[in-house]
């Protein structure tokens, strides 16, 4: 392999890894809080691409407006799918949580089928993100650059919210002990809606960039990114906001390098990351940032 | 207030739920009566969702042509049952059941997608409800399956087509192939093109595989590059091919792409854009030049039907439209509809004039055909480049 070669996969894995990462982060988010793997996460990326279709390509809204009104609105989608579907379960045993979770999966696949139909829509391209340059021979996108860069500055843009701020703090609280932190007068409901908004945000940015990329989406594209996104955060230790970022890497990385080391092996490229997963569960269960938990009996 | 919210939320997912499944007839009179009742059903097998969508709704489009322009057969009514496949070869066996043991269909018609018509093969084996494919092109889909058949050429051919038109009209000496590896339509195309290839004197590359539903294939295309080829054969699903050629073209790959039948479908280019300018890919039928009256009455009745569509009709409508109409003429011929008496009069089919020309059922079940079209994307369009004899 040559060294432009090498390169150019390199970079290819950094697009990839960060956009695991966005997304990665907003599961890690809500287990952090609620102790609740919301696999409808993927799903709200996939509404995120449709909004910003819609936007643009339906409604011609000029895209820096359609960008931020359908970050808004993922928010919103995603605070609205907290409180009917999870709220309402909040005594509930855990179980019934994660069901529900995985009924909203199913929702919002479905309506999107039934609104959109099931045939691929092109997502509007953006000549300025997709033109490639030349640098020493590597050809690369402007895309490729932005993607890790968004999401290095949103991660600090999280990470300042959540250890400086009164929002943070009671998070913070809220994920130690949510019971505990009611009594001392924090207004849980509130702090989990924001989480909730958070994740669904950061998911809707991960939407946008992965339309602009890959330039197709369908209502199923939320699935495989969604589930490579959690396995992206455990990899990294679930709850743990730097652990969702370096797993996203870790992962696009281990992805696309498979690719380029060993050829023969493409067609198991989904497999990779499930291999990883099994490995982390069994040699260091909480993940590589996360820290080891002790169950209150 | 919980107490109502919670019931109404679980009410909203058992709806969403529901609404993916089920099979739904298209016209009013839906369960009624069975096969041998007052209506005849015919089972229209088709990914409606999923990767395989645009391609399965457009043979849908010509079937539900075929049904307005002939809704009668032996004097009863005929009724078109639709079963969605979802793209995927488990939810296949699944529709396919559900089309012979409840609906009880008199023949089967689909699917786009040869994966999912070998996914049904069985079914429509053990029970002996003959199936008739518009456009999968795979050979396995009929080899040894006597109640399946189809009314398009077989990879066998148009593997080979391909393959000397490389080498012919392109001089290429050197393809790079890349493949769907879960698609045995991808697959087989790939192994028949690269003997072909060889035979021709040409280097075959392995360019790399893929999954159906991948979004990334940057890896793939970066090391595809520093082989140099002359011409890249990807055979695949649309979408995903169309993505291909798009991130190949911003890794500065700039060899032409090849493909077969699938890529002409309208997502293909709607996803390309302009990085699909000039792919070239195989099809059974040009609606500018229809080969007899059969083609040029389907052009006209399509273009009424669907005024949106003017100038660019895909092939699979046509062959759509040309499974519904061997299935109605073979149960007239057969003069019931017991399965192996269809499948009798499928099977003795010869010179039955269908929009895509004369079909000839030969003894593997498939159609005898004499010509292939060759097209390229032009202007945003797919545009008639040529046309090849079979033999």
């Amino acid at each position: 392999m040559t060294m432009a070669t090498f390169m150019q996969q390199l970079t290819n894995g950094i697009s990839l890894g960060s956009l695991y990462a966005l997304i990665a982060i907003g599961y890690t988010m809500v287990y952090g809080i609620l102790r609740l793997i919301n696999f409808a996460h993927g799903d709200i990326v996939m509404m995120a691409a449709y909004f910003a279709f819609f936007g643009i390509a339906v409604f011609h809204i000029p895209w820096y407006i359609t960008f931020l009104a359908v970050v808004l609105l993922t928010a919103l989608l995603g605070i609205v799918v907290e409180r009917t579907a999870y709220r309402t379960l909040r005594d509930a045993p855990r179980t019934s949580i994660l069901i529900s979770a995985i009924g909203v999966s199913f929702l919002l696949e479905n309506l999107a089928t039934y609104l959109f139909s099931g045939i691929p829509k092109a997502f509007p391209e953006f000549k300025f993100m997709t033109t490639p340059f030349s640098v020493g021979g590597v050809l690369i996108q402007p895309l490729v650059v932005v993607v890790p860069v968004v999401t290095i500055l949103l991660l600090f843009v999280l990470l300042f919210i959540i250890n400086k701020t009164r929002l943070g703090m009671a998070m913070r609280a809220v994920s130690k002990d949510y019971e505990t932190a009611r009594l001392m007068g924090i207004e849980i409901n509130g702090v989990i809606s924001a989480t909730f908004g958070i994740g669904s945000g950061l998911a809707a940015v991960g939407a946008l960039m992965w339309g602009m990329k890959y330039s197709s989406i369908q209502p199923l594209m939320g699935v495989m990114p969604g589930l490579k996104c959690f396995i992206a955060a455990v990899i990294g230790g679930i709850g743990n906001i730097k652990g969702a970022v370096l797993g996203g890497f870790i992962l696009g990385l281990a992805e696309i390098l498979l690719v380029a080391f060993l050829p023969s092996l493409t067609g198991y490229r989904d497999a990779i990351a499930f291999i990883i997963l099994i490995i982390i569960l069994l040699f260091r269960p909480m993940g590589i940032l996360g820290e080891k938990q002790t169950d209150k009996v | 207030m919980k107490r109502i919210l919670a019931a109404s939320v679980a009410a909203v997912l058992a709806i969403g739920t529901l609404a993916g499944c089920g099979s739904k007839a298209t016209n009013d009179t839906s369960g009624a009566g069975s096969a041998d009742g007052d209506v005849i059903k015919i089972g229209i097998f088709e990914p409606l969702t999923g990767a395989n969508a645009a391609g399965g709704q457009l043979e849908v489009e010509g079937m539900m042509l075929a049904n307005e322009m002939r809704p009668e057969v032996l004097g009863k009514k005929v009724v078109l049952v639709q079963a969605d496949n979802k793209s995927d070869k488990a939810e296949a066996t699944t529709a396919a059941a559900r089309l012979i043991e409840k609906e009880k269909v008199a023949c089967i018609l689909g699917s786009w997608g040869s994966s999912l018509s070998i996914a049904a093969g069985d079914l429509v084996k053990t029970n002996k409800v003959p199936a008739i494919g518009a456009s999968c092109t795979n050979p396995l889909v009929t080899q040894g399956n006597d109640y399946y058949f189809r009314v398009c050429f077989i990879d066998t051919d148009q593997g080979r087509i391909v393959a000397n038109y490389c080498a012919d009209n392109f001089g290429a000496k050197k393809v790079a192939v890349i493949q769907e590896v879960s698609n045995d339509y991808s697959t087989g195309l790939v192994k028949i093109f690269s003997e072909n290839f060889k035979a021709k004197g040409g280097e075959i590359i392995d360019g790399g595989s893929y999954q159906t539903n991948d979004t990334d294939f940057s890896g793939i295309l970066a090391n595809l590059k520093s082989s140099n080829p002359d011409a890249i054969f990807a055979p695949g699903n649309y979408t995903e091919s169309a993505m291909i050629i798009k991130q190949a073209r911003a890794q500065g790959i700039t060899a032409p792409f090849i493909g077969c039948d699938t890529w002409e479908t309208g997502p293909f280019i709607e996803v390309g854009g302009s990085d699909v300018e000039g792919a070239i890919m195989t099809t059974f039928f040009d609606d500018k030049n229809p080969v007899n009256d059969e083609g040029k009455k389907f052009v006209e009745a399509y273009n009424k039907k669907y005024p949106d569509k003017q100038g660019n009709i895909d092939s699979v409508a046509a062959l759509g439209y040309d499974a519904y109409m061997l299935a109605l003429d073979a149960i007239e011929r057969a003069g019931s509809t017991d399965g192996t008496a269809v499948r009798d009069a499928i099977a003795a089919t010869k010179d039955f004039q269908g929009a895509t020309g004369a079909i000839t059922i030969n003894e593997t079940g498939d159609a005898d055909k004499d010509v292939a079209i060759i097209k390229t994307v032009k202007d945003g369009k797919f545009t008639f480049l040529d046309t090849v004899k079979m033999k």
